[in-house]
């Protein structure tokens, strides 16, 4: 008994060194114990390098935090996404972090640095759950047309990361804007587009070194009109909306298959049994991550109904939705969505550019809060991305012009707090709270109006941007020596 | 419901004909006349669908219907420079779309025969305090001028133009202007207002793949345009030489010729501008320019020839290589530099609501509020000759106005009541309608009931 279990230990240590050696680039764990072990059999022995399919191994973040020092910010009207507004509020911190955020009152340490901000506004940095900046890049060019792997309408095994150009001018755009954490998915062409990966919005030669470490990996799921309008259009499955959902089904079936396999051999593997390592699956492997609850899904929807259909091929199989975007109509369905615990990422004033748009109200996330379910304001666009504050802003006063009330302290959730809990980094940004991430932006005034400027934005403590300061205004290699030289504003 | 919907429109209907006679006096309001300095506090008076009087010590009339703004904002109606608004409902439903043609037609096409005045996005847009709107023809497969947007990367797969194949006409087609007041089965205040044509890579689509011969094809177009106004007969009988355009397009290029309609002119790098001015010049043609992404870049220039610009002012990405100097204070410095500037909302998306707070950015990126507010109303009113009836309020204008909670160019104001002729719009519109449904308490019954 006691030797199972120790060789149980040992094998699932191995993953973890193998997992753990991808991830961290040959640095991670050693398996030096269990091959100490007497290994019985030959199987015992670790899988050859990359056949070992563990769901987040490769390309591994390098991000690291610019330079930043211990700081107070003083005398802003705060809204800290937890549902407070503080104002001739105290923010400080320190290491990144947040150390600590109150009232006037609140005590700030001798010898660090203090921002006057009197008059300014303060919130948490602006996360966009839904960009296509980098794999979409401006220019619009076809060679840079990297988004959609429309080859098939399952490219689960395509990682939006590998598509990223961290070149893009849009970056700096967007944080110009506030943005200061992206979520980049794949294209919507397919059922299943890809991995997404989530971005720290700092400016890199790599896409590793903006990746935010320790943020899920997202699958990039679509319904509705554009899968089967790629594919019936080169005469495939899907053609139609019953197609779609055909093909879905299929592939949690092999997903749910492989996983079994797997689970088979490790099982066998445990027991110190005979075993065959099946063959790893790119593709196949990004499914099962699902299942096993490691990979959130985020899924391309605008109908009401269609998402009630995604929600029980979910149920069929096993997982759970993270998050419906492009949810135009959510409105409809906001009891299911509070139900489900599912957030709907939406526009305000974006319709009827397409049949399954004509229904898109600006009353939307409105309605959607009031149905107490999760809110996010997103972009799906790099002009849009820009000012997620003023989009939030018409969202919220669509709201009002019916009575609801909702104040500034909970629309600012709809653009920070909220995408940060639909992409699995709500424990460590999007809020005004100690142990946070310091993730901050100074607006000029009230960022619901659309006089307001983001001045300064800090990402982990580090000014990365700041809109009177020359040398806080990053450019893109793409845009020296020509017309504009990368300024913007 | 259809029965229902017909009914109330019917209702709409009979009201615009009885509400027309009325007076109205908005009260305890903050006037943005725009032809002159706000008022801060004051009342305008509404009659015979026109504005009789305005001003701190105007007094509501006996028998007048008063309306107290409690301190809201009243402004002309806003007016879109150039948009497909009626001519274009569902941009990726084929069916919907009429603002822009195939190869049959190039200047001859002609957006005053495609305006709907039963659109549903007639209602959105009001909804916004747009009460008129220039409808301008896009070439097809090429957009209108602003920005590209992504729907994950597909949507230009299924917008790919009216028609859909070969290399789109040189000219878009001629322009039209639309008031949308509701229940009024003729919208079109104005047609062939202006002939529209790209330069830059859109005009070199449109001419066979380059630059170099989107100039010399317009200028060929322009010289047979004259010669065929010079001698009809000849080209009657035969007698003339080959022309590039067909006789409707060349006919709708004459007042083009004649300097009496202008061209409007899609472009975006500044060379292109520069190349666009050099044209007007030689060839004494009426130009207006849309898009002008670079035009901060020439601003003198376009100064100097006293042409305006219409812009979009949230277009600050390099997304082309012609837009490469993007920039937020684009429509500061052109207005710095002289240039009238009209400012449009987004042209995709049905987003023309979109439109003042365009202005409200340009305003935050150092745009004068005056000239913010001018940009939405009064200048694009003079650029489509418009300005005599409606784009300020003065004594005698057509009483489109519209109240506003609060500042208009703000995200957080509402348009509270839109007048048109000084018939007050109703205020829903198939969003609202869809909003309300789903906003009504749970009674038991589907939706469908409500």
């Amino acid at each position: 008994m006691m030797g199972w279990r120790n060789t149980a230990a040992a094998v699932s240590l191995l993953a973890l060194g193998l997992s753990a050696c991808a991830t961290t680039g040959g640095t991670g764990a050693k398996p030096g114990g269990a091959s100490a072990k007497p290994a019985e059999k030959a199987e015992t022995k670790p899988l050859p390098k990359g056949l070992d399919g563990s769901t987040s191994s490769g390309f591994p973040s390098t991000y690291a935090p610019l330079p930043s020092r211990a700081t107070a910010f003083v005398g802003a009207t705060i809204l800290t996404a937890t549902g407070q507004q503080i104002e001739s509020g105290v923010v400080f911190v320190s290491g990144g972090k947040i150390v600590s955020v109150g009232g006037p009152d609140t005590p700030i340490p001798a010898d660090v640095a203090v921002i006057d901000a009197k008059g300014k506004w303060l919130t948490p940095g602006i996360i966009d759950a839904h960009s296509h900046l980098g794999v979409y890049p401006s220019p619009g060019v076809q060679a840079k047309s990297d988004g959609n792997e429309a080859t098939d309408p399952n490219t689960s095994q395509v990682w939006s990361e590998h598509s990223v150009w961290p070149q893009d001018p849009g970056f700096n755009r967007a944080r110009a804007g506030g943005v200061t954490t992206l979520q980049i998915l794949p294209g919507s062409a397919n059922l299943f587009g890809g991995r997404s990966v989530t971005l720290k919005n700092v400016p890199s030669t790599t896409m590793q070194g903006m990746k935010f470490p320790g943020a899920p990996y997202g699958l990039k799921m679509a319904c509705g009109e554009n899968p089967k309008r790629v594919y019936g259009g080169k005469g495939r499955s899907p053609a139609t909306a019953m197609g779609n959902v055909a093909g879905f089904r299929a592939a949690w079936i092999d997903a749910a298959d492989y996983a079994r396999k797997w689970d088979d051999y490790r099982a066998k593997k445990d027991k110190g049994e005979k075993a065959d390592a099946p063959k790893r699956d790119l593709k196949l492997e990004t499914l099962s991550g699902v299942l096993k609850g490691e990979i959130l899904v985020q899924n391309h929807c605008y109908r009401g109904d269609e998402m009630a259909v995604m929600i029980d091929i979910a149920k069929e199989f096993g997982y759970k939705i993270t998050m419906f975007h492009h949810a135009i109509e959510s409105y409809k369905v906001g009891a299911l969505l509070a139900k489900e615990d599912i957030c709907s990422a939406t526009w305000a004033s974006w319709t009827g550019f397409k049949m399954e748009s004509l229904d898109g109200i600006d009353a939307n996330p409105a309605l959607v809060w009031k149905a107490g379910a999760c809110v996010v304001i997103h972009s799906d666009d790099p002009i849009m991305t820009q000012r997620l504050n003023q989009e939030a802003a018409i969202a919220m006063t669509a709201g009002n012009k019916l009575g609801y009330g909702i104040t500034r302290a909970e629309a600012i959730k709809w653009i920070t707090a909220n995408p940060a809990k639909a992409m699995g980094i709500g424990d460590k940004t999007g809020a005004i709270e100690p142990g946070k991430a310091a993730d901050l932006v100074i607006w000029s005034r009230d960022p619901f109006s659309v006089y307001a400027q983001a001045e300064k934005v800090y990402v982990d403590g580090a000014l990365t941007y700041d809109r009177h300061d020359p040398r806080y205004q990053p450019k893109s290699d793409f845009e020296l020596g020509q017309t504009g030289q990368g300024a913007f504003n | 419901m259809i029965r229902s919907i017909l009914l109330a429109g019917a209702a709409c209907a009979a009201l615009t004909a009885s509400a027309s006679a009325q007076t109205i006096a908005i009260t305890n309001a903050r006037l943005e006349p725009i032809s002159g300095p706000a008022i801060a506090s004051g009342t305008i008076i509404l009659r015979d669908g026109k504005i009789a009087a305005l001003g701190a010590g105007v007094v509501a009339p006996a028998g007048a219907t008063v309306i107290d703004a409690k301190g809201g904002v009243v402004t002309p109606g806003l007016i879109a420079p150039s948009s497909n608004l009626t001519a274009s409902e569902i941009s990726g439903v084929r069916e919907t779309r009429d603002d822009g043609t195939g190869t049959a037609l190039s200047a001859a096409f002609d957006i005053a025969y495609s305006v709907n005045p039963a659109s549903p996005m007639i209602g959105l847009a009001r909804d916004g305090g747009i009460t008129a709107s220039a409808v301008t023809p896009v070439l097809s497969g090429v957009g209108g001028g602003a920005h590209e947007h992504a729907d994950d990367g597909v949507i230009e797969e299924m917008t790919a133009g009216a028609a859909g194949s070969g290399d789109p006409p040189l000219f878009g087609g001629q322009a039209a202007f639309v008031r949308l007041q509701a229940g009024d089965p003729d919208l079109v205040e104005g047609s062939k207002l202006a002939v529209t044509v790209s330069l830059g890579e859109a005009g070199a689509r449109a001419a066979g793949g380059s630059r170099g011969a989107t100039i010399v094809l317009i200028k060929s177009a322009l010289e047979d345009a004259r010669a065929f106004a010079r001698n009809r007969a000849a080209f009657e009988q035969g007698a003339t030489r080959d022309y590039g355009l067909s006789r409707l397009d060349l006919q709708a290029l004459i007042p083009v010729v004649q300097g009496k309609t202008p061209l409007l002119v899609r472009v975006r790098r500044a060379s292109d501008i520069r190349l666009a001015l050099k044209l007007a010049s030689e060839e004494k043609v009426k130009i207006i320019l849309e898009g002008a992404e670079e035009g901060w870049v020439v601003a003198a220039e376009i100064a100097r020839a006293g042409v305006p610009v219409i812009i979009d002012t949230q277009a600050d990405l390099p997304d082309s290589f012609e837009t490469l100097g993007s920039r937020l204070d684009n429509a500061a410095r052109l207005h710095a530099a002289g240039v009238t500037v009209a400012i449009n909302g987004a042209r995709d998306f049905n987003n023309l609501r979109q439109e003042r707070l365009n202005a409200g950015l340009a305003v935050a990126n150092g745009l004068p509020y005056a000239a913010g507010l001018a940009s939405v109303t009064l200048v694009p009113a003079k650029i489509w000759g418009m300005d005599g009836k409606i784009g300020s309020l003065e004594v005698g204008k057509a009483a489109d106005v519209v109240l506003w909670t609060g500042d208009p160019l703000e995200t957080t104001s509402w348009a509270e009541k839109v007048f048109i002729a000084g018939v007050e719009q109703p205020k829903d519109s198939r969003q609202t309608q869809l909003r309300d449904r789903y906003a009504a308490p749970d009674n038991g019954m589907p939706v469908a009931y409500r």
